[in-house]
């Protein structure tokens, strides 16, 4: 049996500023017509580039030696004539954020009619059919009344699927699909990756899916490729990879998952923060005079509790307000009901009177490359708390800064780098550790786990219960990583767009859950599978 | 792990980023042998009193070492009659230093100074040797060429590029001029961005009502004639530098805003932005802080087109004549005489060349720049 793509000993080396970077180090595989090829691995392991190599989408600075067999057909060094047939038409690619591979000036029909009209040379009514067909296909509701919508119009799961509407507009042979489901939510992750097995199945594809999530590998894939720091270090067929793993990069990615359970809480222990019915409504403008015409309604009477020691776990998907509450919380954004921190009531204080009361009350982002000033060293980034709250005033900055790098696991002899010289693990510990110098009492976790690979989820998992233990910290835990939350959260508290669902104790939740939203989740974040 | 506090290394002169920077702007060899043009043209026209001049550099009169480009020193100091500046192009005064202030030099100047000049020594008393030492042009911008024949005078020994129509020296003005244009330039960029950065910042960083009143002002404030207002305050207090530059500047720094707030208004949602806030930074730390740095690589993009927009600006007002006073070095009355007298193509071409190799050296300059920030662009 011939492989439909045959890569060989396929090198890519990046060039900048005459450093080179070899990206992808002698990658051989197949992927065979009809079988599902996984590419694993962590963030930097070369897993993207090795797919964009097949049908030579890198950009000018890469250089790529080897083979790359397209049914029999060399692509490395054919002429741009050639590949372009080959894009679009037998090679399709999906990629992974659905919110910018659609142009948000065309419509659905102008996006999808674009690369009908060129590979197909179908026109007019010709083409509307065949779009309402693939709309129809890929699951989209009412498709003849959607061609006319613009992408802002659509949810992020329907954009994953007429991107997916686009990639079979040709028929492809092959699929590549980038990590197509990571930033979705769990339910509808689980819902793209039915309709892709359903599709490659009706339609007898190839799919090669990258992705760092085992559990999509688990469920979708026949074969799987381990990729680390460029090179394949294990490939097999997906049972036996997954029963039998045998280089230690892949036992570690199989064990790798947040494990534990939180460490009991005294009953005495004192409350750190309370809400009362928090709400937060942003109110639309209508009209000539701006009359408040009705509210978006982000968070609706959200009540919480959190003691010292304790971890309250806020989940839900993306627009379920999870992340507004903890700005409200901060008093970074405006809201109303009672917020009480450390008995005293901050909802209607002003920047100025919060100001004392920040130290005490720290927050950690999701986004570790955007929550680092790129212009300032990592010394001055965790310092600069110190002068503002006065803390410690004597005692000379960087050998605080110093110890408390060392407290959250970094090399303090590393303190006068910058961020981007940093992974993405580290740079989330100096957000941790610019938060912890100031000595906090709350510390509001937003998806502080979520940018990260898994084997580094698991670290800073243990970090932030090491400090919790160590300082008896109330964390507010925000997160849609179920598994994450299950392992470090008290009380849980499920959210959907805006209005709390359910709420109690974690174990009580997860054994039980009492709603169907609760128990759509929980299936999707812990079995991948659609209820 | 040691928990001992690290020695601050000693602080290096440039970032890692900027040091990339400079790097990839050292590879534009054009840009780079532009920059070293430029700077060499500039520095010399700094020092344009020592280049072109109709004082002498260094006198000695009576053994004494004078400078006259530093000092006044009237006729009388040489012996002379008048209570005024010495005229040094004078043959009177040339003959004055060359003799140690001779009575006999208002008798036969020619005579006496050819006398001293071949190594003769006068037979007169009190004569005391002296001499004199000229800068290469010796007319200053102002000063009026006293040789024989019609302004504007074709280029000759004396004046290399000519004179214009009120005979003065072409190239000592396009020295100055140089120097004026650029001086000029730089002093409105730096002023215009200054404000104009600072009004970006607010507006982005505040939004809301503040950046709607200040949009709409600066909507009025860009719609006011500046070129009328220029004209019409130049005729009731008087033409100078430093009013155009004032002017300039009041009506130019609006350039700058709408770049600056745009890039405020992105960072201000930036989760560092809102870290800093979170920590409780105060405004005015967040916004030179955090979000300056940030909001600098496209604000210095945007300087070129201030730069050679400062310089064309000036010329275009000088060309009008409604510009500087008309005795200042001005490129842009050089071009207005050129325009004037099409018989003397020697104007048109030096104030083209001028023009053309300065603002050549400037883009070839920035568009280094421009590309040493530019993040994206590598450098193989």
């Amino acid at each position: 049996m011939t492989a439909l793509l045959d890569v060989q000993k396929l090198n890519v080396r990046f060039r900048q500023d005459g450093e080179t970077t070899h990206a992808v180090r002698a990658v051989s595989f197949q992927v065979h017509k009809g079988e599902t090829v996984a590419i694993v691995g962590e963030s930097g392991s070369g897993k993207s580039v090795t797919a964009l190599s097949t049908v030579q989408l890198l950009g000018d600075s890469a250089h790529v030696d080897g083979s790359i067999k397209y049914n029999g057909t060399q692509m490395v060094d054919a002429p741009e004539a050639d590949l372009r047939r080959v894009r679009g038409n037998d090679i399709s690619f999906i990629f992974q954020e659905p919110m910018t591979s659609l142009n948000p000036l065309h419509t659905l029909e102008k996006q999808l009619a674009e690369s009908i009209e060129l590979h197909q040379g179908l026109r007019g009514t010709a083409v509307t059919n065949k779009i309402v067909q693939l709309l129809n296909q890929v699951g989209i509701r009412d498709a003849e009344s959607r061609l006319g919508a613009y992408p802002h119009q659509l949810s992020g799961g329907q954009r994953q699927r007429v991107m997916i509407a686009m990639a079979l507009a040709n028929d492809p042979e092959l699929l590549i699909a980038d990590e197509p489901t990571t930033a979705l939510d769990v339910t509808i992750q689980a819902q793209i990756l039915d309709l892709l097995a359903e599709l490659k199945q009706s339609k007898g594809m190839s799919l090669l899916f990258i992705t760092h999530d085992l559990t999509i590998v688990r469920k979708i894939a026949d074969r799987v490729c381990v990729m680390k720091s460029g090179e394949i270090v294990e490939t097999g067929p997906t049972a036996e990879i997954f029963s039998n793993p045998q280089h230690p990069y892949t036992q570690m990615l199989l064990a790798a998952e947040s494990t534990g359970t939180p460490l009991p809480v005294p009953a005495d222990a004192p409350i750190v923060l309370e809400t009362d019915a928090v709400k937060i409504w942003f109110p639309i403008h209508r009209g000539l005079l701006k009359r408040t015409a009705g509210h978006i309604k982000a968070v609706n009477n959200a009540t919480l509790t959190v003691r010292a020691g304790e971890t309250v776990g806020v989940v839900g998907e993306s627009g379920s307000g999870k992340t507004t509450l903890a700005l409200a919380i901060m008093r970074l954004i405006r809201s109303e009901g009672a917020i009480t921190f450390q008995g005293k009531e901050i909802h209607a204080l002003n920047q100025k009177q919060m100001r004392p009361l920040r130290n005490a009350m720290q927050i950690v982002f999701q986004d570790p490359y955007g929550s680092l000033s790129p212009r300032m060293t990592v010394a001055q980034i965790i310092a600069e708390g110190l002068s503002i709250h006065e803390i410690d005033p004597t005692r000379d900055r960087r050998e605080m800064v110093a110890e408390i790098m060392a407290e959250v696991g970094l090399d303090p002899a590393l303190m006068d780098r910058y961020p981007h010289e940093f992974s993405g693990g580290q740079r989330q510990r100096i957000a941790i550790a610019r938060a912890m110098i100031l000595r906090p009492k709350l510390l509001v976790l937003d998806e502080p786990t979520s940018a990260l690979d898994m084997t580094v989820q698991v670290q800073i998992v243990e970090l932030l219960r090491d400090l919790q233990q160590k300082y008896k910290l109330a964390y507010l835990f925000i997160s849609h990583d179920l598994k994450v939350v299950r392992a470090l959260s008290h009380k849980v508290m499920v959210m959907k767009q805006g209005d709390v669902v359910e709420a109690g104790d974690a174990d009580a939740i997860f054994d039980a859950p009492q709603t169907d939203y609760t128990r759509a989740l929980m299936a999707a974040a812990f079995e991948g599978r659609t209820i | 792990m040691t928990t001992q506090a690290i020695a601050k290394p000693k602080r290096k002169l440039l970032s890692p980023l900027n040091q990339r920077r400079w790097r990839n702007f050292n590879r534009n060899r054009r840009a780079v042998w532009s920059l070293w043009i430029f700077s060499t043209l500039f520095i010399l026209s700094l020092f344009a009193e020592f280049i072109a001049n109709d004082k002498p550099i260094l006198v000695s009169y009576r053994g004494e070492l004078r400078m006259p480009i530093m000092t006044f020193y009237s006729e009388r100091d040489f012996g002379g009659d008048f209570p005024t500046e010495a005229v040094y192009g004078d043959v009177e005064v040339k003959c004055l230093i060359a003799t140690g202030g001779l009575e006999d030099c208002f008798d036969d100047p020619d005579g006496l100074l050819e006398m001293v000049e071949s190594g003769g020594k006068p037979d007169i008393d009190g004569f005391a040797k002296g001499w004199t030492i000229w800068p290469p042009i010796p007319y200053s911008y102002n000063t009026i060429v006293d040789v024989r024949g019609v302004a504007p005078a074709p280029p000759s020994d004396t004046n290399i590029l000519g004179t214009d129509d009120t005979k003065r020296d072409v190239a000592a003005r396009i020295i100055y001029g140089f120097r004026l244009s650029i001086l000029f330039a730089g002093m409105v960029t730096i002023g215009s961005s200054l404000i104009g950065i600072l009004a970006g910042a607010v507006q982005g960083y505040f939004g809301g009502w503040t950046d709607l009143i200040f949009q709409r002002f600066i909507e009025i404030w860009t719609g006011m004639p500046s070129l009328y207002v220029i004209i019409i305050v130049f005729a009731i207090v008087g033409r100078s530098f430093w009013l155009l530059v004032f002017l300039t500047i009041l009506f130019g720094w609006p350039a700058l805003v709408g770049l600056v707030r745009a890039e405020f208004l992105r960072a201000r949602n930036f989760e560092y932005v809102r870290a800093a806030k979170a920590l409780g930074v105060s405004d005015r730390t967040i916004m030179f802080r955090h979000m300056l740095p940030n909001a600098m690589v496209a604000t210095v993009t945007m300087l070129p087109f201030l730069v050679t927009g400062a310089i064309g600006g000036l010329a275009s007002l000088d060309f009008l004549g409604f510009g500087l006073p008309s005795s200042a070095p001005s490129l842009g009355e050089l071009t207005l005489q050129a325009k004037q007298n099409l018989q003397a193509p020697w104007l048109g071409f030096t104030a083209f060349t001028t023009f053309a190799v300065m603002l050549s050296l400037l883009v070839f300059i920035f568009e280094g720049v421009r590309d040493a920030f530019d993040p994206r662009k590598t450098f193989s």
